[in-house]
Formats: C-alpha cells, sequence, structure tokens
C-alpha cells in the first residue's frame, strides 16, 4: 500500500509549521529584547532597526509594531508611527497598553497635523 | 512550578516570621511577573513648525483686540508674555516697540476699506492708556467681531511692516472674560466601613462654580505684504469652587501657560516630552 506523496508532503508541512512559527516568534523576541535594551540607552535608531527585523520576523507580533511605533513617534515620523500603532492594535485590539500609547499618540499627532491652525 | 512555589511557601511559614518571608517570596514573583511583560519609557516627539519664517529676522508683537477687563489687561498681559517667551526660546529677535492701537485704528477704518493712518513707532501710544472714552468690555466672541476687519487690512499692516523693516507681525484678539456654571459634579469623597477601613467612593453632587475662559486668535502676518499668513485660535477654561477667591490674573497665566507650547510651535520646532509603554 502506497501513501500519496502528495499527502505525505502536506503532513510533514502541518507537522513543522508550529516549530517554525515558535522559532520565529523566538527570534523575533530576542529583537524585540535588544531593540528595548538599545533603547534605553539612547540609540533608537538601532532599535527601529531591531523592532522592524522583529515585525518581519513574526508580523503577527503586535509588541514589535507597538514598539516600533514608539520609536518612530520619538524619531518625529508621525504617519510611519500611526500606521505602526494601527497595525499593533489589529493584530491585539484589547490590548489596553498599546491603546493608551495610541491615544497618547493621537493628541501630540492632531496638533502636530492641523491644517488650519484651529486648536477649538 | 506553582505546586514548588506553594511548598516553598509553606515551608516558609512553618519557620519564625515566616509569613513575612511568604509574602515577601510572593510579591518577588509579582513583581517578577509584571516586570518582564512591558517597560515605560520616555520619549521626546519633535513637532515641525506649522509657519515657515526663515524669511523673518524679527518679530513684532503688534498687540491684541482685547477691550477692557477689571482685574486683568489682557492685551498688554499677553504682548508683555509672549515676547518674554520669544525672547527666551531666541526664535527671531523681539522688536520692542509700543504696541498698536488696535481699538482706535479699527474704529476709524470703520468697514475695513478705507487705510488708517499708521501712527509712528515712537507715537505708538499704549493701548490701555487711559482716555477720554472707556474702552469697550468684551465678554463674548461677538462682541470683538465689528473690530475683526482690521486683521485684513492689507495695506495698513503692510505700512507697519514697512515701519518695523518687515518683520513677522503678531496680531489678533484675546477674550478672558469671567464665566459661572453650575450643575452636578462627579467629586471623589473618602468613606469608612464598618471595620474603619477607607475607601473612595464616586459622588455626584450640586456645585456652584466660577471661573474664567480664555479664547485668543493670533494672526500672524507677513510684514512685506500685509498678508496674513496663519491664524490660531485657542480656548481654554479654567473653573473653581464658587467659595474658592483665585486671582484673575493667577487664572489667565494659568491658562496661557496651557496653550504655550503650541502658540511657540507655530514658530519653531518643539520637543514634547511624554512616557511610552514598550512591550515584549
Amino acid at each position: 500500500m502506497s501513501v500519496c506523496p502528495l499527502v505525505l508532503a502536506l503532513f510533514v508541512v502541518m507537522a513543522s509549521a508550529p516549530h517554525a512559527w515558535a522559532e520565529q516568534r523566538g527570534q523575533a523576541k530576542e529583537q524585540i529584547e535588544f531593540g528595548i535594551q538599545v533603547a534605553q540607552r539612547g540609540l533608537w535608531k538601532e532599535a527601529i532597526y531591531r523592532w522592524e527585523r522583529a515585525a518581519q520576523l513574526d508580523p503577527t507580533y503586535a509588541a514589535a509594531f507597538n514598539n516600533l511605533a514608539v520609536a518612530y513617534e520619538h524619531a518625529g515620523q508621525l504617519a510611519k508611527a500611526r500606521e505602526a500603532y494601527e497595525k499593533a492594535l489589529a493584530l491585539e485590539p484589547n490590548n489596553a497598553l498599546v491603546r493608551q500609547n495610541y491615544d497618547l499618540f493621537k493628541e501630540i499627532n492632531d496638533r502636530a497635523t492641523q491644517k488650519d491652525g484651529r486648536q477649538l | 512550578m506553582t505546586a514548588r512555589l506553594r511548598k516553598t511557601v509553606d515551608s516558609f511559614r512553618r519557620t519564625a516570621g515566616g509569613r513575612a518571608k511568604a509574602t515577601l517570596c510572593l510579591a518577588l514573583v509579582a513583581a517578577l511577573v509584571a516586570c518582564t511583560s512591558y517597560i515605560e519609557i520616555p520619549i521626546e516627539t519633535p513637532i515641525q513648525p506649522k509657519l515657515d519664517v526663515s524669511a523673518f529676522q524679527r518679530i513684532f508683537i503688534a498687540g491684541f483686540i482685547a477691550g477692557a477687563n477689571e482685574d486683568v489687561d489682557a492685551n498688554m498681559e499677553t504682548v508683555r508674555l509672549l515676547r518674554s517667551q520669544l525672547r527666551n526660546k531666541a526664535i527671531m529677535r523681539v522688536i520692542d516697540a509700543d504696541t498698536l492701537p488696535l481699538l482706535e485704528v479699527a474704529e476709524q477704518s470703520g468697514d475695513g476699506t478705507s487705510t488708517p493712518p499708521v501712527p509712528d513707532q515712537q507715537a505708538a501710544a499704549p493701548a490701555q492708556e487711559p482716555g477720554p472714552s472707556k474702552p469697550p468690555v468684551f465678554n463674548e466672541e461677538k462682541d470683538l467681531e465689528p473690530y475683526n476687519h482690521i486683521f485684513a487690512n492689507v495695506a495698513y499692516w503692510k505700512r507697519i511692516g514697512e515701519e518695523f523693516q518687515q518683520p513677522l507681525i503678531v496680531t489678533g484678539s484675546v477674550l478672558f472674560a469671567p464665566q459661572q456654571r453650575s450643575g452636578f459634579v462627579q467629586r471623589e469623597q473618602e468613606v469608612y466601613d464598618s471595620f474603619g477601613r477607607r475607601q473612595v467612593v464616586p459622588v455626584r453632587t450640586y456645585m456652584e462654580r466660577k471661573g474664567f475662559v480664555l479664547r485668543p486668535t493670533f494672526i500672524f502676518i507677513d510684514g512685506r505684504t500685509g498678508e496674513t499668513l496663519h491664524t490660531e485660535t485657542f480656548r481654554e477654561e479654567i473653573l473653581y469652587n464658587a467659595s474658592q477667591q483665585t486671582p484673575a490674573l493667577s487664572s489667565y497665566f494659568e491658562l496661557m501657560d496651557r496653550l504655550l507650547p503650541a502658540f511657540l510651535n507655530t514658530l519653531s520646532a518643539q520637543k514634547i516630552k511624554g512616557t511610552r509603554t514598550l512591550l515584549k
């Protein structure tokens, strides 16, 4: 009795998928933690590089996008920061910490992007 | 892991002072767990200026339509405060000249079609110098409307610009008026239960409150052309318990303090300090 090679290949892929995901999440986590360390020392460019890498490795990791948004905000790249916050919130809509960061960001961003200068 | 932790805690409990150690142990574990998930970090967000002022080397705070207030001369206080802030920030050279008598000029120019005379630099009288007629009192925004045409009088501002070597001119109106409001407000109240434990509960109470509203409109005029470059209007208010006696001048400065960063951000880049949370 022969097993169809296609089914076998599918089985192998399915069996290895969680392992591959965990490995990617692990690598992304390492990048995140290193990014935090350098950000705490004021090396924000390096932190951006690390968190961008983390987001590439695991595009479902909300922390990567949240941290990236914070770093973009610090760098004055407000459009990129908004995009990253929105991505983080799309991944974890109920994360109160991301929501809090985003609300604080919006306050500044709205002020900076006012077109007619009205502050009412 | 949990079983091992419980065992350790139990072993602490059996020894002298074990309870304190167990509590400490649990607190440390809780702190470790909490600390590993997020970190707060201070950031400084740079905000680009709203107006490109590279063409100007001088700035003239010309004065404001502010009318009379019993306790605060909003025109002169605003002029002094803005000049001092701009000097401290060294954004541009601040012209130290008398303010323009804008109320008189607006009244003379009527509907704004005629060009009022431009007072020369030395002869410009302070706006609030006591004169024969009592200055008008502005308590509402609509009271200022009859005077707003002065800001659109391009010929007038161009001539002022020529007088002061074509600076960036800042003018506008400042409404600083008392306000009174009554209604239900939510306050936190301390209560003690039958065991003497303190609790803070929200309580809705009816309160008479009074305070002030500050509504400045800053108009930035190009001294070379007399044209308006940018207009910015703010509104800030403060309310106190009716029994509290707060001087009007102190309220004025408190309200101005809130909007000064935004005013300065029109002319120069600002860094806004804050704290954000990084996640692991």
